[in-house]
């Protein structure tokens, strides 16, 4: 194996500089594609870090749904709850999801913004595999959304739900799930999108829906046919289902109160395991950042 | 795994090897067309190791579109383009260890620090890890911009960011830097600033430069150049040769009644004249004896005379019957068109 190797002699007068830095690019390996993808991640929690602002107004549309929404709709709902049980607790999975929906999306649609400005380019002529590129991105958009599911998370008391060490690993793990298939989801539409306008439109045309029919803000049990098939569909339910399991299951309140507000998603009558649910999320995500890798191979 | 056609010329071959030694870039019968829009028709040229090669045209005249291709981010339609012995439609990852690019719009993140931009790229591009810290100061040393590594690229100047770009693409010590119209959009001043830093890195590294340009006088720093226009390349040779193969001198007068003038010209000395840049040019073999003759002449009245040695323009000129201004004034919508197509796409990937 040939490794190119390229002298560089300074000028005498470059000061106290090494006499010779000898900087040889490595034939492409796997060492060589996880530091390429782990810049690409790092990249993403350096701008997260640096701009403040937008971890603040990504957590005010949760805040509003689980404290104004919660809060107002809890007279109506909460007939329907079982004694003891706020209607912001019931909401609270859904709501956490939504947390992290923005800040996935908006992470991704830095590629498009990339593009726009040129940045891309320069990531694009780099020696390096477009699939590193592509998972790096899609880790750095995971994290970010994760540590915006986190900020919210600490706020769980509010909605009465416990502090429970098992419990809130479970939901990180879910979380980081969920923001990973949901910036696969955005590196995939920003592979062909190029304008950002057009991007941010299409997204949030998207995301709403996904958001409503996800059973985020009611049960998934005895809605009418036509709900209950768009609900399926919706592949924000397949999570948001287990977030919930995993709230209610460390509530104390009789079997009967968790059939009713946390139900198996069944199709067509058949309950769909956890582990399913959970996995059928990730196998989304694989594939799409796999479509997404294959935009980005394509030369003009 | 394939052996590299080193460019530092250690590798011993075949007479074909040998030549490809020598010629650090390649291009034969190169061709791009985007829909109907031929943006290159066939051009051939070598670049050879060590040279400082320029692509002078007018705007859309195909000079982006050959550094994408050579770059690989975009396959010609037919031709080949070997980069450091490697093709660039096969041999991409070769390829692009083996350059570094600056483009004419920025791509830095403005988010990040330069210091932070150009890890990333270190990272991106796998520079051993002992080297990055020391080549990272080194490269921004040279362009003067140490002092202010830690600020964010936001705050820099247009200039300071060429400047910074020009280091990072040479930070992973790459055998040819293509610079694609690296002045463009910036002021006088800055331009001669950027060409100081230019020529002072051709002095300290063994370097191969591609670079495009439309301005006239940057293209008298390279040591050979090739005019384009219209996707071809009209005239290819050092800088002195081409001003030689003119042969005239240029005059432009100001005068009462232009056109009255051009017809003069024609029936009293059979010249050929044109405005151009708002004055009567035309060409003759030795301008300063031809001045008396003029002002003897003419029927119209003389406002101003200048005479001109052969300069690029001329040389743009007589290859391509106008002035590079002209020809971008006047290239019409359909040009900027392509122009802007070229910019899309160069986005696109």
């Amino acid at each position: 194996m040939a490794t190119q190797t390229t002298d560089v002699t300074p000028a005498p007068d470059a000061g106290l500089l090494v006499e010779e830095i000898r900087v040889a690019v490595p034939e492409r390996g796997l060492r060589h594609d996880l530091r390429a993808a782990g810049i690409v991640w790092r990249r993403e929690l350096i701008r997260f870090r640096t701009d403040r602002l937008r971890a603040i107004t990504s957590l005010i549309q949760p805040v509003l749904f689980l404290f104004i929404l919660g809060t107002g709709l809890s007279a109506l709902a909460g007939r329907g709850m079982p004694p003891g049980i706020s209607f912001k607790t019931f909401i609270y999975p859904g709501v956490l999801a939504m947390s992290v929906l923005f800040t996935a999306i908006f992470s991704s649609a830095s590629i498009v913004w990339d593009r726009e400005f040129g940045f891309l380019r320069e990531i694009l002529v780099a020696p390096v595999s477009r699939a590193a590129i592509v998972v790096g991105k899609c880790l750095g958009g995971a994290t970010i959304a994760t540590f915006q599911g986190i900020i919210f998370l600490i706020l769980a008391g509010f909605a009465h739900v416990p502090y429970n060490p098992l419990l809130i690993l479970t939901l990180i793990g879910e979380l980081l799930l969920l923001s990973f298939t949901l910036t696969a989801f955005g590196v995939m539409m920003a592979a062909r999108i190029k304008q950002f306008q057009a991007f941010m439109a299409l997204t949030q045309m998207l995301v709403m829906p996904l958001f409503f029919l996800s059973g985020a803000l009611y049960p998934l049990a005895g809605l009418p046919a036509w709900l209950s098939v768009l609900t399926r569909i919706d592949p924000l339910t397949y999570i948001v289902g287990p977030m919930r399991h995993a709230v209610f299951s460390h509530l104390a309140m009789p079997a009967s109160f968790q059939q009713q507000l946390a139900p198996a998603i069944t199709w067509d009558g058949w309950a769909v395991p956890l582990g399913l649910s959970v996995g059928l999320v990730a196998a989304m995500g694989l594939g799409m950042m796999a479509v997404a890798i294959a935009e980005f191979r394509k030369t003009e | 795994m394939d052996t590299h056609a080193d460019t530092n010329g250690a590798a011993a071959g075949a007479g074909a090897a040998a030549a490809a030694q020598q010629a650090v870039i390649s291009v034969s019968g190169l061709t791009k067309e985007y829909g109907d829009v031929k943006a290159v028709r066939g051009i051939d040229f070598e670049v050879a190791r060590g040279e400082t090669f320029g692509f002078l045209g007018p705007n859309g005249a195909g000079k982006t579109t050959t550094i994408k291709i050579l770059c690989t981010l975009a396959n010609a339609t037919s031709g080949t383009a070997l980069v450091a012995g490697h093709d660039a439609r096969t041999e991409r990852d070769a390829v692009r260890r083996n350059i570094g690019l600056v483009f004419q719009d920025t791509t830095l993140d403005s988010y990040l620090t330069a210091e932070q931009n150009l890890r990333f790229h270190a990272e991106l591009y796998g520079v051993p890890k002992a080297a990055v810290q020391p080549r990272m100061r080194q490269v921004m040393d040279m362009v003067g911009l140490w002092d202010r590594k830690d600020s964010l690229v936001s705050t820099y100047s247009g200039g300071m960011q060429r400047r910074l770009e020009i280091a990072r693409g040479l930070l992973h010590a790459p055998h040819v830097l293509f610079l694609d119209e690296p002045t463009v959009g910036l002021d006088p001043q800055t331009r001669s600033s950027i060409w100081a830093y230019i020529n002072d890195l051709k002095r300290r590294e063994d370097i191969t430069i591609f670079l495009t340009t439309h301005y006239m006088d940057e293209a008298e720093n390279c040591d050979r150049i090739a005019i384009i226009d219209h996707g071809k390349i009209v005239a290819i040779d050092t800088p002195e040769e081409l001003k030689a193969s003119v042969g005239k001198d240029r005059v432009q007068i100001q005068t009462a009644d232009d056109t009255k003038a051009i017809a003069a010209l024609k029936e009293t000395f059979g010249i050929d004249a044109a405005v151009h840049e708002g004055a009567v040019t035309f060409s003759v073999a030795s301008g300063e004896q031809f001045v008396p003759r003029l002002f003897a002449e003419l029927p119209v009245p003389i406002r101003s005379v200048s005479v001109s040695r052969p300069s690029l323009d001329d040389v743009f000129m007589s290859y391509t019957g106008s002035t590079i201004r002209d020809a971008e004034a006047s290239g019409g919508d359909a040009m900027r068109a392509m122009a802007q197509r070229f910019r899309a796409g160069m986005g696109r990937r």
